[in-house]
């Protein structure tokens, strides 16, 4: 039997316990998070890593910067090229516009690559509600597919799954022989899903960067399955979320080197697809219908709020695999499509709905792991603390908190109380610990949650500011003068 | 990030203690302020001092923070005016990354708090965390310690990458005579401690310490050096409740030969739930 699904909708504490007790989920977040983080850094540090960040960086900067320019060049583009360009404000429009462009074309059965996009919009599920096939053909989506999970992590849909787990799927809805080796395992979706893509209608994608001087859609895989859905349906459709836009072709490719080193720790993927049009009379192949949705959905209130930078991601994932907090409870604990640093940014601002989402921003110690990974150098730690310091300006804090850090701070803008509250808490803690021994291993709530785990040192008989006193009067006694200049 | 570059080295300088060591680690203090003096630097320790204002900062709760900020100003400002002092000293890497970088880069505004973000910065280049002032500042090569047993090092996230601080205290612990280093896998790896976060995600945070302790065991080390009390508070109360004979020491105490690995911490057996005769149950049970 495969581990059991998190359920994305329960509150932010259950989806974490369930994630934690999850030993297969351990496993396999183990094995995947470190090897992936060793691959980006080898990758990244094959080349000069720090220029190639501080130029994506600059890049992605004047794209902000630019956007709605950008936006429309790109719309230009494409339009002149024969593509059509819709904009979706959210999610619901997105799925009305595809669900209209499928209705005219007569669809009933659509492919899809890989793409964060529909899965924050839930496209496939409006899809399917309207009778439609849809299948995934990612070799990771597709298998969480199979065993109707969403993805938990950006590049690695399926991370949370080992090898065995996987192979389990497959026995149970495929009927795969019995086997672990994963050639055999990608022969046998092979074959599945070629049938597929010789059927649909439709395909489906989502952009990994768009080029707004020429108006093309371009995607990065590895199997090969982005150019299948981009070229053998009659209709293509891609959903870019707004900011996945670059100037030129040379932005593209800069992007697209920092992508690959570091989401894989690849030089290259071995696909990038390409495509600016539909199919021009004289070609072999090619969609006949090209259409680009713009999706919104809450970007530009990021750009608003102060959160622009959050915006020049590249959806990478190496934020996830260094992170500490992801590397144990992986990314459906999140309950968001976007997990990890940057999904604990984002997924609170953007148009989805969440369970808990104002618990995100609290998932994390600010190590800065994430911002020495990302590959734009966002400086998520900061964002993070941004939107802490929000959610206090708009009351959203809990009431607790609130008076818990009005006792702080009155206690640490005086000394008089700061001192007093030491020796009580001098006193408190030593009589707590010297029932247990010397250390303190059971504090009242909200205290328990430490003591619950981990030992807690009894505050000093005597504090430092005392010792210090001491000393410096035994010293003056003993050479007869000052030692330490006069306080101002 | 703006250091003050001395032309002499600094004669006197502020303990900034930090409010943990003050009130549950002095001998961190003591240790600190002893390894400045045999360096020949005067310390000097301003009675007014409470916190920087960092978990109300890490919290979200930027005005409270902004009070406190404002009082460490007002409280070590007038020392280096009067050149009482030449620097502050702080025996935490988070702590000075307060101070150092936040102060100035998020507490006060460009626009709104001009005046006060000035004194912020001059406060800030003039501010150093330990390791990074006795390497950096004070030139030191060695603080001819000694130490007798394995030692590893824990690298906490702020000292290493809000300060970028980390071969300045591997540096001091690599010339500790008689230490043998030992290497840590994931000595850069967060040990979950993170302020409220070992509250609200407890957990979480305690996953990520048994990460760090389970590590720990495996390097063989005695002592793990680290260079802020608040890691060392969660990587202790994790290694003693799992009886663990490794403990987290601050490095000033390590540096000042203050750690003597020869007797070992006492034991505390793993704390199994106290098994408690309760007769009102046994009395029902028959
Ligand atoms: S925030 Fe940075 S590291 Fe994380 S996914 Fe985006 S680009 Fe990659």
């Amino acid at each position: 039997m495969t581990t059991s699904v998190i359920d994305l909708h329960a509150p932010y504490k259950e989806r974490v316990a369930d994630a934690l007790n999850n030993k297969h989920l351990k496993t396999a977040l183990n094995r995947s998070t470190v090897r992936m983080s060793a691959q980006r850094i080898s990758a990244m540090g094959a080349v000069d890593g720090q220029t190639l960040r501080n130029q994506v960086r600059q890049m992605k900067e004047h794209v902000i910067a630019n956007l709605p320019d950008l936006l429309e060049q790109l719309e230009s583009n494409i339009q002149a090229n024969g593509g059509q360009v819709h904009w979706a404000q959210d999610g619901a429009e997105v799925n009305r516009i595809v669900l209209e462009i499928a209705r005219k074309a007569n669809v009933q059965k659509v492919i899809k690559s890989k793409s964060m996009a529909t899965e924050e919009v839930h496209l496939n599920d409006a899809l399917e509600a309207a009778g439609m096939q849809v299948v995934e053909t990612d070799l990771g989506e597709y298998i969480i597919q199979l065993n109707h999970e969403p993805p938990s992590h950006i590049v690695a849909p399926v991370i949370h799954r080992r090898l065995e787990d996987i192979a389990q799927i497959m026995q149970d809805k495929l009927d795969m022989p019995p086997t672990l080796d994963p050639e055999v395992m990608c022969a046998v979706a092979r074959v599945k899903l070629r049938e597929e893509f010789l059927k649909a209608d439709m395909g489906v994608s989502g952009c990994n960067f768009a080029i707004a001087e020429t108006g093309t859609i371009c995607t990065v895989t590895n199997e090969g399955n982005g150019r299948m859905t981009s070229g053998m349906p009659r209709v293509y459709v891609v959903i870019m979320g707004i900011e996945k836009i670059v100037p030129t072709p040379e932005d593209a490719f800069l992007q697209y080197q920092a992508l690959c080193r570091s989401a894989t720790g690849q030089n290259f993927s071995v696909y990038l697809s390409m495509t600016s049009s539909p199919r021009q009379p004289g070609d072999a192949d090619g969609p006949e219908e090209f259409h680009v949705v713009l999706l919104d959905n809450g970007r530009t209130d990021m750009l608003e709020k102060g959160y622009g930078e959050a915006l020049m991601c590249i959806r990478c994932g190496a934020c996830l695999n260094v992170c500490p907090v992801y590397r144990e409870i992986g990314g459906h604990a999140y309950g968001s499509t976007y997990s990890g640093p940057i999904g604990a940014v984002i997924s609170p601002i953007l148009h989805t709905d969440v369970t808990n989402s104002e618990k995100l921003p609290h998932a994390s110690t600010l190590c800065g792991a994430c911002r020495e990974a990302c590959p734009v150098k966002i400086d998520l730690p900061r964002l993070l603390l941004d939107l802490r310091s929000d959610q206090v300006q708009a009351e959203q804090g809990s009431w607790f908190d609130k008076v818990a850090m009005q006792g702080f701070v009155q206690t640490m803008t005086s000394r008089a109380r700061y001192e007093n509250a030491g020796k009580l808490a001098s006193v408190g803690s030593n009589l707590l610990a010297g029932l247990t021994g010397g250390n303190i291993k059971f504090m009242p709530p909200p205290l328990t949650a430490w003591t619950n785990s981990r030992n807690f040192p009894p505050f000093a008989k005597h504090s430092f500011r005392e010792l210090w006193q001491e000393r410096t009067s035994r010293r003056k006694e003993i050479s007869g003068e000052r030692t330490t200049p006069p306080a101002p | 990030m703006h250091k003050k570059q001395f032309s002499t080295p600094p004669r006197r300088v502020a303990l900034f203690v930090t409010c943990m060591v003050d009130m549950i680690y002095p001998e961190v203090g003591m240790a600190t302020a002893e390894l400045l003096e045999r360096h020949g630097v005067e310390v000097v320790f301003p009675y007014e001092q409470t916190c920087c204002g960092q978990p109300a900062f890490n919290a979200g709760y930027r005005d409270e923070a902004r009070l406190l900020a404002h009082r460490f100003i007002e409280i070590f400002e007038p020392f280096l005016q009067q050149g009482l002092v030449d620097a502050i000293v702080v025996p935490s890497g988070s702590c000075a990354t307060m101070v150092s970088h936040f102060y100035a880069a998020a507490l006060f505004e460009e626009a709104t708090d001009t005046a006060v973000r000035q004194r912020a910065e001059a406060l800030a280049a003039v501010t150093f965390e330990l390791t990074e002032f006795l390497v950096d500042v004070l030139g030191v090569t060695t603080t001819n310690s000694r130490f007798a047993g394995k030692l590893t090092y824990h690298a906490c996230c702020h000292l290493l990458r809000e300060l970028k601080i980390d071969e300045q205290p591997r540096q001091l612990l690599a010339a500790i005579e008689g230490a043998e280093m030992v290497e840590l896998t994931g000595a850069e790896e967060c040990c979950g401690f993170g302020g409220l976060f070992a509250l609200k995600n407890a957990n979480i945070s305690t996953a990520m310490g048994q990460r760090k302790t389970r590590h720990l065991a495996e390097s063989g080390a005695d002592v793990v050096a680290l260079c802020d009390v608040s890691c060392m508070t969660h990587i202790n109360g994790l290694l003693s409740r799992q009886a663990q004979r490794c403990r987290a020491v601050h490095i000033a105490e390590v540096l000042n030969s203050q750690v003597d690995v020869a007797v070992a911490p006492p034991t505390v057996a793993p704390s199994a739930p106290e098994k408690r005769s309760r007769r009102w149950q046994d009395q029902k049970t028959k």
